[in-house]
């Protein structure tokens, strides 16, 4: 028999005997709880040990199996329950009674209780599906489609769900074809950059070597980013088998997966897939009976962002500090250990098994022409569906906060979504209608980046955002070069100072001109786009820093330095005193009229006093510029503000 | 200009007499560091200025070391340097013999901030070992005795340790010089291009 052959049947044997075993599991009643790190912050550990103790208490027939995240970080924890004669129902914000109510009610009796469930997983005539939210019709899910549906811990799941096939395919391809494919998709990097990953893998394919490594980073050391975790801890195959792909491509024998220290679930379920895949003849010595061999190390990192750069992150994995190195040699002609490598982030590597199963054409046909696939955000911030989400690229801001993210929390008006973490940019309300790929959001002065959108809205100070990630970068800055050790120190002292209220007129020419040399003078990626979050906020909200400088003013009352609490007395009432209660500081006291007032200098703005001032007073207010006790009364200075 | 094959177009520069302001370059150094970001030059061809340490010369390649980008750059850099320096020149063992004040001198910088704001932080000085001291407020973090220690002495005494603002060179375990492997060999001395590491006066 050719090889070819051999490669397809060893795949098909695996494919009817995971079939077989997945076939079996809908025979009975199935409970899926949802337990990526997602989840386990919300308490599913304690669900999934109810549906347990229940279960078994009651001796039911019942499989109870734990799953990665489905994106609906909102709803966490999310259990699945798959009852033969029901459609398969996904239910939100479970705790442990609701668990309890679900296996007496539906599994011992068959009431799904409609009123917990969110959505069916597939079409039926009793429930609606994810398909009919909103966010269904805009969202696609091509690497996000498995996450939460299958156990990751169960190889034969991924395998029954196509799992592998791409593999056995490329197999019996010539590498150079399988290169073609991949070149064909324009499939780019989702590390950031969005370089197109055939490009990088011809180069190291053409680069001479005996031997070549191939490297998936899964660092993700932005700060609100956790797509590659839920990837990992969701759907680890569909990365291995992505990252056995490139080696085959490339002509590797070693791969890595260098995740940081901080994902212990990750790892532990990449280690438990590597094992399934060695077992199977997925890794390992003659793959699938090819004459391939190859194999993945897992490095743990110590969770420095800049350890995701990939020179930083190869030096790490050599033993040496994580600091980066000057490119050219790019990675491709000389990385790890000076060899030919290929270093692709988490969500790119789960792209291609998709591309090679079903044609880089496909893939094209979804997205920008410039930026084909999707993309995937973690929404963030002041938007209402947190979570999750994977979208065409191409998809403007506007259906992602508001169709997708079912609009701003509480209704206030939108400001500006913070896209691409420390990294990227702020864009404001006229970019809503942006089509987002690489190149767009480039131009609007953001990125990519890891995918992390933060919504934002009237209580979000702008030059106090541009201070939070210039804070993150200035520490996490390895200090090797100038323009990023000490540029980034600059910026943020002047950010803290205008915050503060010491801002002075000269400062935003300055900060402007300092931001344009530490992107033109750092040595590496992080230095080059620290400064984007101060330039677009600059660029778009000019205004906001402008009144903390001029008027000593924050528009948005969120810079502590720039505002005072005060009681209306119009609107406090004689007969309620919370207030007072809720300040940790007594600075709070009753005047002769009993109405409530403020002593500004005992205040120490912990804002307790507002939340606890009952929603029919509202009688607490935050004003700026703060008020100054010089003569006169507070009150009278209040009606000035008010005015 | 004629030049070996690949050789680093900063010591192509210099070796013809053409000054392109540096500190951390090391012609012997196999990598270079390309951390003190102040050899910039403009290059026809290349969009953005490049570093000249890193930079290998090529046939026909036409190279600007002075436009307005270039300048701004190398301004930018240096002011940021001297942000971090402890500047008492007068008092420094490298006074007319500093690679700071020669830039200062070649590109018409002042050796004062205007737009910066300070920060230095006040270390002590490791006057530790017999023959030099080491002032950390006045090291520009440049690796240069660190790459010779290791590499041409192969003490291996120092490196650099922290991140960020706070990265500095030290013994191992940041201990002073006198209690590390530190030979007194004096390499790492005669390579700083500042007044951070400084033979003692006998
Ligand atoms: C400061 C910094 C941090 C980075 N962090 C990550 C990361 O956490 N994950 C990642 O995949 N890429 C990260 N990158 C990008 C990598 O350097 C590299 O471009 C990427 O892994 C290439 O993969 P791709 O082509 O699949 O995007 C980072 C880059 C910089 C400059």
């Amino acid at each position: 028999m050719s090889a070819t052959g051999t490669i397809i049947q060893a795949y098909e044997s695996l494919k009817k005997a995971a079939v077989i075993k997945v076939e079996a599991l809908k025979q009975k009643p199935l409970v899926l709880v949802g337990t990526a790190t997602c989840g386990r912050a919300a308490g599913a550990l304690n669900v999934l040990q109810t549906f347990r103790d229940e279960i078994s208490c009651r001796s039911l027939d019942v499989e109870v199996k734990e799953v990665g995240c489905i994106g609906h970080c909102y709803a966490e924890p999310v259990v699945i329950i798959a009852k033969p004669g029901f459609p398969a129902l996904c239910y939100g914000s479970v705790d442990e009674g609701m668990a309890g109510r679900l296996v007496t009610d539906f599994l011992i009796n068959d009431d799904p209780c409609y009123e917990f469930a969110m959505a069916a997983l597939e079409p039926n005539d009793q429930f609606p599906t994810f398909a009919d939210f909103p966010r269904g019709v805009y969202e696609k899910k091509i690497i996000l489609a498995d996450c939460g549906l299958i156990d990751p811990e169960d190889i034969d799941h991924y395998i029954a769900h196509d799992g592998y096939a791409a593999l056995a395919k490329a197999l019996s391809m010539d590498p150079a074809e399988v290169l073609e494919e991949i070149k064909n998709s324009k499939l780019r990097g989702r590390g950031g950059a969005g370089f197109p990953t055939g490009l990088k893998w011809e180069a190291c394919r053409n680069a001479s070597g005996d031997q070549k490594y191939v490297i998936c980073n899964a660092d993700e050391g932005d700060p609100g980013a956790f797509m590659d975790r839920a990837i990992l801890e969701s759907n680890p195959h569909q990365v291995l088998e992505g990252l056995i792909i490139a080696a085959y491509t490339v002509g590797a024998e070693q791969g890595y997966i260098y995740v940081r220290a901080e994902y212990p679930l990750a790892v532990t379920r990449i280690r438990t897939a590597l094992e399934q895949a060695r077992e199977r003849h997925l890794l390992g010595e003659s793959i699938l009976g090819s004459n391939f061999n190859f194999d993945i190390k897992i490095f743990q990192g110590s969770g420095a962002f800049v350890c995701g750069e990939e020179t930083a992150l190869i030096a790490s994995i050599e033993g040496f500090a994580g600091v980066p190195n000057h490119r050219p040699p790019y990675p491709a002609h000389a990385g790890l250990h000076s060899k030919p490598t290929v270093i692709n982030n988490v969500k790119t590597l789960s792209y291609v098994p998709h591309i090679i199963r079903n044609g880089s054409d496909w893939f094209k046909s979804i997205g920008t022409p410039d930026s084909p696939g999707t993309a995937v955000f973690a929404l963030a911030g002041k938007v209402v569906s947190t979570g999750l989400a994977e979208v065409p690229m191409g998809t403007t801001l506007r259906t992602l906060v508001y169709d997708v993210g079912n609009g701003i929390k509480e209704d206030k008006p939108f400001k500006a979504v913070q896209i691409g973490g420390p990294s990227g940019g702020c864009l404001p309300e006229s970019a809503l209608d942006l089509p987002i790929d690489f190149d767009s959001l480039q131009q609007a002065g953001a990125m990519m980046g890891s995918g992390g959108l933060v919504v934002l809205d009237e209580d979000d100070c702008m030059v106090e955002i541009a201070r939070f990630f210039l804070d993150f970068t200035q520490k996490e800055s390895c200090g090797k070069c100038t323009f990023c050790r000490l540029g980034t120190k600059q910026m943020l002292d002047i950010l803290t100072e205008i915050t503060e209220g010491r801002g002075k007129p000269e400062d935003i020419d300055l900060l402007w001109e300092l931001a344009e040399d530490i992107k033109a003078g750092s040595l590496c990626g992080l230095g080059k786009t620290a400064p984007n979050p101060v330039l677009t906020t600059i660029r778009y909200f000019r205004h906001e820093y402008e009144a903390h400088i001029q008027e000593g003013r924050c528009p948005a009352l969120m810079c502590k330095e720039l505002i005072s609490y005060a009681i209306i007395p119009e609107k406090c009432s004689k007969l309620c005193n919370v207030c007072i209660g809720s300040c940790p500081v007594e600075a709070i006291y009753t005047r002769d009229d009993m109405l409530k007032a403020i002593y500004l200098d005992k205040c120490v703005k912990c804002n307790s006093c507002m939340v606890a001032c009952p929603p029919q007073y509202k009688a607490v207010v935050k004003v700026s510029p703060p008020i100054v006790e010089r003569g006169g009364s507070q009150d009278e200075q209040l009606s000035n503000h008010n005015n | 200009m004629r030049a070996p094959e690949g050789e680093k177009l900063l010591w192509v520069a210099l070796d013809n007499g053409i000054y392109i302001p540096h500190l951390c370059g090391l012609r012997e150094a196999e990598r270079p560091a390309a951390s003190c970001r102040l050899c910039f030059v403009e290059v026809e061809g290349l969009p953005n200025p490049v570093t000249a340490c890193t930079l290998p010369v090529s046939e026909g390649m036409l190279v600007h070391t002075r436009t307005p980008r270039v300048d701004r750059l190398v301004r930018t850099g240096f002011e940021l340097l001297l942000s971090n320096h402890r500047l008492r020149c007068g008092k420094c063992e490298k006074n007319k013999n500093c690679e700071l004040q020669k830039i200062a001198r070649e590109r018409g910088l002042k050796l004062r901030l205007s737009r910066l704001r300070p920060l230095i932080s006040e270390v002590p000085v490791d006057e530790s070992p017999k023959t030099f001291k080491y002032d950390p407020g006045r090291c520009v973090l440049c690796g240069r005795c660190v790459w010779v220690d290791h590499h041409q002495a192969k003490v291996g005494a120092i490196g650099f340790i922290r991140r960020g603002i706070s990265r500095k060179i030290a013994a191992f375990g940041d201990v002073p010089l006198a209690e590390s492997r530190c030979t007194e060999c004096g390499e790492c001395v005669k390579v700083c291009p500042v007044g951070a590491l400084a033979f003692k006066e006998k």
